[in-house]
């Protein structure tokens, strides 16, 4: 990561978008993973991506949540640049500091789950809002037992994971990213892990967060028929590289480009 | 403050190295013993006959629970209070090699069980008899994941061979007491054989991950 | 003299032996595991100087041994005017070298806690310092109690030597009395029997209850 002198220092106007990656650049020693990547997602879109894998879909979240460092380039969230922070008059790699007070606009749930074992549902939930944004207990009790009951888990609130199958398991995991309300949500494969017939607890979930709320967010997933029904934009990712992109009926009613045809013929005949 | 004194120590230097030959000596008996033994205990624990398994499984808990100093004066003391005399180094190797055993039949068990089922039920298939199936199949697999445990109790015999100094063994520690007290300056023996065994033990460290390696690599693992 | 003999004449000092014995592990215990922690948690971190420190204090003292700790600690630190009374000496020094063994296994818990789970941690925005504490630590105690129990057991050991600086606990009673009466396999023997049962039906039942507790706590099970 470089200091950059000729992007800007913040995103302004009615047209801002809530994400913005630009001219964004990601490698692995000498393998580049993500090559000069655009992307704007707009607030309150749902946007898909999908590809085959090593095509950089997951980085795409994952430098999104700061769990990755970028190579090149800056994302913004929200108008403000969350790689980077301003110093005179320039963005220079941001501190631990400024990721630290950026990140808290977003949110993201992992295909592994990733919920706190030694801890209840309810609990695993409310960890966020009460040591992170200092809320007070019995407020976040409220606020997560809201929300375990809009992905359908309250009655499970003080069972352990282990207790809970996958599917329960990652509907408490949305339930504990949103009780931090962050502005842009991030699905990473989320449903990848889960036997078929629990997906569709999943996928509702989400359905009811879209439908709902003016939440932003991005979705890596396999799920061609989900991602169809509800997102505004796909983006196909092959190579590090978005090969194209367009609303789903465009995208997958008609294919513009070589790679996206074949793409979606393979994943036809697997299904 | 108590200065270094250079004099003093080149005076007592070679007194050391003799006793340091005199510790890698009863650490490496004792080693040798602790290998041979502790591979037959660990076999001892894996034969259908369950009294002799029990025995032998609540002897190795037995050793591995009590100290070591406490075995070597047993050993040393109850010979003669039945009329065997044992000399200092005969007795503080048996103790060593006997509770190292113990030890390593812990590491050996642990490289047995990680061996796949499959490698038994293949032996079994080609009708190779229990010792056939140990010798060609079981313990070459066995080994490659026991050195680096195997090699770690070398070096931790050789931290313990001090203990051999409560009953009279001429080793490092031994000698630099008998230094101490001729000299009336501890300061010099005792720092040089904490530097003695820190020479030799980290190394040594070094040098067992090397060979585990090389071992890995020699059985195409 | 019977055995019966022996025991109704000698468990007086047997016993305040062994209330020494426990003492010096407790004492020792409490100074190993803080300084296991300390020294653990430096070695992972990202500053240079956290984690030089912690990989010097840990290869040294795993490096030497811990009796030639104890003496360094009862007779040459006189020499540099800080004089410690034997008693404390005596835990000091098993406390010390059982905090540089016990570093590696907070380590090596530490370790164990699915990527995952740091990952999570991060996307909620939890600081390092309440990451670790809430999330982390909590998942690798439990992974790390199972070679704590062993660790705790080396310790229980390594309390005998502090016998050699006099301090009057088991392993100190149980050779004075050897010397007096030479009824060496009685009262070595009696010795071994109390340091097993110590060992076996005290610490290894416990440290296996706070395994079961700890992983209750964590919703397994």
């Amino acid at each position: 990561m470089e200091t950059l002198s000729d992007f800007p220092l913040e995103l302004t106007g009615d047209a801002t978008p809530m994400v913005r990656f630009r001219k964004v650049r990601k490698a692995y020693g000498a393998l580049t993973v993500l090559d000069d990547l655009d992307l704007d997602v707009a607030e309150g879109e749902m946007v898909s991506i999908i590809g085959p894998s090593g095509s950089g879909k997951t980085t795409v979240l994952r430098m999104l949540m700061t769990l990755e460092q970028i190579n090149g380039g800056c994302i913004y969230v929200d108008g403000q640049p969350l790689t980077h922070m301003p110093k005179n008059g320039r963005l220079v790699p941001a501190s631990a500091r400024h990721l630290r007070a950026r990140r808290c606009d977003i949110g993201m749930c992992f295909q592994h789950f990733n919920l706190f074992p030694h801890m209840t549902a309810l609990e695993n939930c409310m960890e966020g809002p009460v040591h992170v944004l200092g809320m007070p207990k019995a407020e976040a009790r409220d606020r997560s037992e809201e929300l375990l009951e809009l992905v359908g888990m309250i009655g499970k609130k003080d069972q352990h994971p282990s207790r809970l199958s996958g599917g329960q398991q990652q509907r408490v995991a949305i339930a504990r990213a949103l009780a931090m309300r962050p502005k842009v949500m991030l699905f990473d494969e989320v449903t990848s892990a889960l036997d078929p017939e629990v997906i569709g607890e999943v996928t509702n979930v989400i359905r009811g967060l879209v439908s709902e709320h003016k939440l932003t967010m991005l979705m890596v997933t396999h799920q061609m028929g989900f991602a169809r029904d509800i997102s505004d934009r796909v983006c196909f990712f092959y190579g590090g590289k978005i090969e194209e992109q367009g609303p789903p009926s465009q995208l997958f009613g008609n294919p513009q480009k070589d790679r996206t045809q074949q793409f979606l013929s393979a994943v036809r005949e697997a299904v | 403050m108590l200065e270094w004194r250079w004099e003093f120590v080149w005076e007592v230097l070679p007194r050391l190295i003799e006793a340091t030959g005199n510790t890698l000596l009863a650490a490496g008996g004792g080693y040798a013993i602790a290998v041979v033994l502790g591979l037959v205990l660990a076999l001892a624990q894996r034969t259908p006959y369950r009294g002799l398994t029990f025995v032998v499984r609540e002897f190795v808990e037995f050793i591995r629970s009590t100290p070591l100093l406490l075995q070597i004066f047993f050993i040393f003391f109850v010979g003669p209070q039945f009329g065997i005399r044992l000399s200092p180094w005969t007795s503080g190797m048996i103790a060593i090699g006997l509770h190292y055993a113990c030890y390593l039949s812990e590491v050996y068990r642990g490289g047995i069980d990680s061996v796949a089922r499959g490698q038994w039920e293949a032996a079994t298939a080609l009708n190779m008899t229990a010792f056939q199936t140990y010798r060609r199949v079981i313990i070459p697999q066995a080994i490659p994941p026991a050195i680096s445990g195997l090699g770690n109790y070398l070096v931790g015999i050789f931290k313990d061979t001090p203990m051999l100094s409560v009953i009279g063994v001429t080793e490092l520690i031994h000698t630099a007491n008998a230094i101490g007290s001729e000299h009336y300056r501890f300061f010099e023996p005792y720092t040089l054989v904490g530097l003695i065994f820190l020479a030799i033990s980290l190394p040594a460290a070094g040098l067992i991950r090397l060979f585990e390696g090389y071992v890995r690599r020699k059985m195409g693992l | 003299m019977s055995f019966t003999e022996f025991l109704l004449q000698y468990w007086p000092r047997l016993l305040s032996g062994t209330g020494i014995t426990v003492a010096q592990f407790l004492l020792a215990a409490v100074l190993g595991i803080a300084i296991s922690l300390v020294m653990g948690l430096m070695k992972l971190s990202e500053n240079r100087l956290m984690r030089g420190t912690a990989i010097t204090y840990i290869e040294f003292f795993r490096g030497t041994s811990l009796l030639v700790q104890l003496y360094w600690i009862f007779f040459v630190l006189p020499l540099f005017g800080i004089t410690v009374e034997k008693f404390t000496a005596g835990y000091l020094a098993v406390g010390m070298n059982i905090g540089a063994y016990g570093a590696e296994l907070v380590r090596g818990g530490i370790l164990s806690v699915p990527k995952g789970q740091w990952e999570a941690a991060l996307a909620l925005n939890m600081s390092p310092a309440q990451r670790m504490r809430r999330i982390i630590l909590p998942q690798a105690l439990v992974n790390m109690l199972p070679p704590w129990g062993n660790l705790m057991i080396e310790l229980l050991k390594g309390t005998a030597l502090v016998s050699l600086i006099s301090v009057t606990d088991l392993m100190f009673e149980a050779r004075q009395i050897n010397n007096t009466t030479f009824l060496s396999a009685q009262i070595f023997g009696t010795a071994l029997i109390i340091y097993y049962i110590l060992a076996r039906f005290m610490v290894t039942p416990f440290m296996r209850w706070l395994e079961r507790h700890m992983s209750r706590k964590m919703g397994r099970s």
